[in-house]
């Protein structure tokens, strides 16, 4: 979007040249731009005036927002609590927000550079606690409150961060797998990584919730949400595994000759040599997979989990404030997204400046 | 020390701890009896299970009378069917979508795809805001807000939206004007004769460029067999073939085609959905490709056609096939979502079977099998293009 479209063409002097260079350079490229300037003033006028000019966000009742004729954003106002927290304890709902705040820092602080040292380790391990503390509670004079009544955003975060933190190393243990020289070690990952890849990911949360019951024996059983946590980190590691046999691949064999010829084990030669390269390889795609399974969250809904997507369908599903669903999944549409782009975004600066690092 | 040593490797492998290959065996061994413990863990308890709740094992279940009703289905289905019947319908109509979704997408992203690289300012930034927002919003979201724009925002079928001659939006679903009449099955007989002819066509004229040097102009005699034929066709079945335009009758559309809102919302977030993802394909292959091949190719004095099909196209599909084949895979794969808003796909009717017979097990394994054998069919076809046009290095 940013080079590519105008790269082949040399910057305009003036604003007029602009104009032709950018848009009426040929008079296909004339037709081109009348064609779609003129559906976005069909499309766009009356999307702002539905979204901002003649919504209502003041509203107390249905009614006064289907008077207006504009979108309803006081239905957002008066079902925010539900849509953000689910079915948390009204009274509590600090405690999510305030687990949440607690993620989201964990995740920006390790976005820095300057913060990749051993201390974040221990700050995650610190944050994790504090979040398993705020959200169960029964210590520290909190109340005790089921994980049957986390829902909204603190869950859809949740399911992500554990999510990431328990495919990656599965996906990096089963990429090294399969480029293994072990034959059966090699069979068994090629097996699993091209099986998960197969299906899809409800096929796995159906049979996390139907299946792994009956897989345990009598008396033992695990939580639903748990569950669907390892459904989704037993999906995401066979992509996971794939990006990084990716990078793999992409380092010449020199680099394992040359530490094998320095006396380096496998392991020593891996962590040192070939991964912190090969992981520079992949970060964009590593990134796309990450995103996917943000948004791969919200597919707990069909096994019933009241993450973001299930509370908002649980706001628009109210009879008294009814046919306001276009502005429930807009708002959280929002949310995903901000989430969404900013990783992409951050992988294309990690991917520069690491780049930038080999060059020196 | 060092006679000893070499008589024993004299006398054959001693297993030892520093010996390399040794170690990997033990691991491999440790590695694979974990496997099948856990493997026998699991299937003794299931077993257990199975048996402590009465429920029966095997596929005999799939003859059994199904008894729920299924809202849109490709066969001819009734409650009274099998399961086996009602699971076929659900597969069929999982690749209905599928079918319809990859054609549409391809279509979508690669104009989108195009207009991103276009130096048309206005289209590359429509086309990249669009597949910024497509990409980051969830599918399932996505499902659920078309969904719901269907069926809460758009009006009854009297006062339907009628954006274009013939096609009318409401909370029904979408209907389309559909062609109708005899003539339709002669088209179709010359249309598969006029392919079928034009490529053996395409092959005798390879055959004789090789052999003579020089090709035949075989593409108009192509054009006008493709014309021409279905065209035959129709006037030999009496040219009877008439646009069946839906009307308006008392409760609802009648003629034409109605696709139903479940189906019309799916479809729309697939194509929607992974149009942007393809456009992302199209554009990284078509950037793949040099300045130096187009100006090369035109130096040559090959009109711009030409350097299209000879030159650019055969790179940036190399680049291009193997992400599109994970694409088309993602998109039949996502069309499982279809359970969410109620369309009765494979997973939704496997569904409803496991729920009824209480077989989870085979009802998974069902799904499992059939989204296996619809991912290594487009792989193994996409893997067959891929090697077609691959670089043949000599």
């Amino acid at each position: 979007m940013d080079g590519t479209a105008q790269g082949a063409v040399p910057a305009p002097a003036s604003a007029a040249a602009w104009v032709r260079t950018r848009l009426f350079s040929s008079p296909l490229n004339a037709v081109l731009t009348v064609l779609i300037a003129g559906l976005l003033l069909l499309a766009v006028p009356p999307a702002a005036q539905w979204l901002f000019l003649r919504a209502d966000f003041s509203a107390t009742t249905p009614q006064e927002c289907l008077d207006s004729g504009g979108a309803c954003w006081a239905f957002i106002a008066e079902k925010h609590r539900l849509i953000l927290f689910g079915i948390y304890p009204y009274d509590e709902q600090w405690r999510p927000l305030l687990a949440s705040i607690v993620l989201a820092a964990l995740v920006v602080f390790s976005c820095v550079r300057r913060f990749w040292r051993a201390w974040l380790a221990g700050a995650w391990l610190l944050g994790l606690a504090a979040v398993a503390v705020l959200m169960w509670g029964g210590v520290l004079g909190l109340s005790y409150v089921e994980n049957r009544l986390w829902g909204g955003l603190p869950l859809t975060l949740i399911l992500a961060t554990f999510g990431v933190a328990g495919a990656f190393p599965l996906g990096l243990a089963l990429a090294l797998g399969r480029r293994s020289s072990m034959p059966a070690i090699k069979a068994l990952c090629v097996a699993y990584i091209e099986l998960i890849r197969g299906v899809p990911l409800i096929s796995l949360l159906f049979m996390s919730s139907v299946m792994l019951p009956l897989f345990l024996p009598e008396g033992m059983s695990v939580d639903k949400l748990l569950r669907a946590q390892l459904a989704i980190i037993l999906f995401a590691a066979a992509y996971i595994a794939e990006t990084v046999r990716g990078g793999l691949q992409a380092i010449p064999r020199g680099q394992y000759e040359g530490a094998a010829s320095l006396g380096l084990s496998y392991w020593q030669t891996m962590r040192k040599v070939v991964l912190p390269q090969a992981l520079a390889i992949v970060i964009a795609p590593l990134a796309s997979i990450f995103i996917s399974l943000l948004k791969d969250t919200s597919l707990v809904v069909v096994i019933g989990i009241f993450d973001l997507t299930q509370a908002a369908k649980a706001a628009v599903s109210d009879a008294q404030w009814h046919g306001f669903s276009t502005e429930a999944y807009l708002f959280i549409a929002c949310i995903y997204f901000v989430l969404c782009f900013s990783i992409s975004r951050y992988s294309r600066s990690l991917e520069r400046q690491l780049r930038a690092d080999l060059d020196r | 020390m060092a006679i000893k040593a070499s008589s024993a490797r004299a006398r054959g492998w001693r297993p030892s701890w520093s010996d390399p290959r040794a170690r990997a065996l033990l691991y491999q061994v440790l590695v694979l009896a974990a496997v099948a413990g856990l493997a026998w863990f699991l299937v003794s308890n299931t077993l257990a299970n199975l048996a402590a709740r009465n429920i029966s094992t095997g596929f005999g279940f799939l003859r059994e009378e199904a008894g729920f009703a299924i809202g849109e289905s490709l066969l001819d289905y009734a409650p009274a069917d099998s399961y086996g019947r009602a699971i076929l319908a659900g597969l069929l109509n999982t690749l209905r979508v599928s079918a319809a979704g990859i054609v549409l997408a391809t279509l979508l992203g690669s104009v989108l795809g195009i207009a991103r690289l276009s130096g048309n300012w206005l289209a590359a930034r429509v086309a990249g805001a669009y597949v910024e927002v497509m990409r980051n919003v969830p599918l399932l979201l996505q499902l659920f807000f078309w969904y719901a724009l269907i069926t809460e925002g758009m009006p009854g079928p009297r006062n339907a939206h009628h954006p274009l001659p013939g096609v009318f939006i409401s909370n029904r679903g979408l209907s389309l004007p559909w062609l109708q009449g005899q003539g339709l099955d002669g088209i179709a007989a010359g249309l598969v004769l006029a392919i079928a002819l034009a490529v053996g066509l395409h092959h005798w004229a390879a055959r004789r460029r090789a052999a003579a040097g020089k090709a035949p102009r075989t593409g108009r005699i192509a054009c006008a067999l493709l014309l021409g034929l279905p065209f035959l066709g129709w006037a030999a079945c009496g040219g009877a073939l008439h646009w069946d335009v839906p009307q308006f009758q008392r409760f609802n559309f009648a003629g034409g085609i109605t696709l139903s809102p479940e189906f019309t919302a799916l479809l729309a977030g697939l194509v929607l959905y992974t149009s942007a993802f393809v456009a992302e394909v199209v554009r990284s292959g078509i950037q793949s490709v040099g300045r130096g091949q187009w100006e090369a190719a035109r130096a040559l004095g090959l009109p711009p056609g030409r350097v299209l099909r000879l030159v650019v196209l055969p790179q940036a599909l190399r680049v291009i096939v193997p992400p599109m084949a994970s694409q088309y895979l993602n998109l039949t794969k996502n069309s499982s979502l279809a359970v969410a808003i109620g369309y009765p796909d494979l997973v939704s009717v496997a569904n409803t079977t496991l729920n009824q017979t209480g077989q989870a097990v085979e009802g998974i394994l069902v799904i499992m099998a059939a989204y296996l054998a619809v991912s290594l069919s487009i792989s193994l076809f996409m893997n067959w293009y891929n090697r077609r046009i691959a670089l043949a290095e000599r």
